[in-house]
């Protein structure tokens, strides 16, 4: 795909989808997927009220950088468009963007999971939550939820995740 | 032996843990990135517990313990990633 459009981004700013959508449009294409991870509530029962997000940010916008080339030697992609928002979160903002576009929707759906599965894993940026009752938590990679700096369970009943 | 001054940058909870966004870390030329991580937890114990955890990139890559170290590398600290 010589005129394959890829774009990678960090930004301080809420992520524009539409302009993600219309950037990745394309003749080419017949299917065009986006992807958006938003900061959810509850996990593992504990009530979260905002997220700040940081990274490293040469070798992140080098890995995303690596992560869209790989995509379109992978899937006939017409484009490729991630976006990762840093700072302050709230509730139902959305962290990530990965809109990617192609010929038929099995390649477009494949390469969007693989993108953010894989940024999930290689990309150096890191969340922290900010927990209901004032504590904060860095999160760890090996599951959703789980941290390397375990504070005292929360006082409220453990709820079960409404997403 | 000929030695190498390098400055590790950290990050997210690994900086938190340290009280400092970078460490300055004297090493033999060419060491490798295990006797880094042997140095690193020495002059900052608080990462002691994390340490299998921690990996560390070069130059903005990946590496493994065996990663040879030369003077001049761009280093970082790499807790496990918590993006999207």
């Amino acid at each position: 795909m010589n005129d394959s459009f890829t774009r990678t981004q960090l930004t301080q700013g809420p992520i524009d989808t539409a302009s993600l959508l219309d950037e990745v449009a394309s003749s080419q294409a017949g299917a065009v997927v986006l992807f958006l991870g938003t900061v959810r509530e509850m996990t593992s029962g504990r009530r979260t009220v905002a997220l700040d997000y940081e990274c490293y940010p040469e070798m992140a916008r080098r890995k995303m950088d690596e992560l869209a080339t790989e995509a379109h030697a992978r899937w006939p992609l017409s484009g490729c468009a991630i976006v990762h928002r840093l700072g302050h979160l709230e509730l139902g903002e959305a962290s990530v963007a990965v809109a990617v576009s192609s010929p038929h929707r099995g390649q477009a759906f494949e390469a969007a999971r693989w993108l953010i599965d894989t940024l999930k894993q290689v990309v150096p940026i890191w969340k922290k939550e900010n927990w209901d009752d004032g504590s904060t938590q860095w999160v760890h990679p090996a599951s959703d939820g789980e941290t390397t700096k375990p504070n005292p369970p929360p006082q409220s009943p453990a709820n079960p995740s409404t997403l | 032996m000929a030695t190498m001054s390098l400055e590790v940058r950290l990050f997210a909870v690994a900086r938190e843990l340290a009280g400092s966004d970078v460490v300055a870390i004297t090493l033999p030329t060419g060491a490798t990135v295990a006797a880094l991580r042997r140095q690193l937890i020495e002059q900052v114990p608080g990462l002691a517990p994390m340490s299998p955890q921690l990996l560390f990139s070069v130059d903005e890559q990946y590496t493994s313990d065996t990663t040879e170290l030369q003077p001049g590398a761009d280093v970082a600290c790499i807790p496990p990633v918590s993006g999207g």
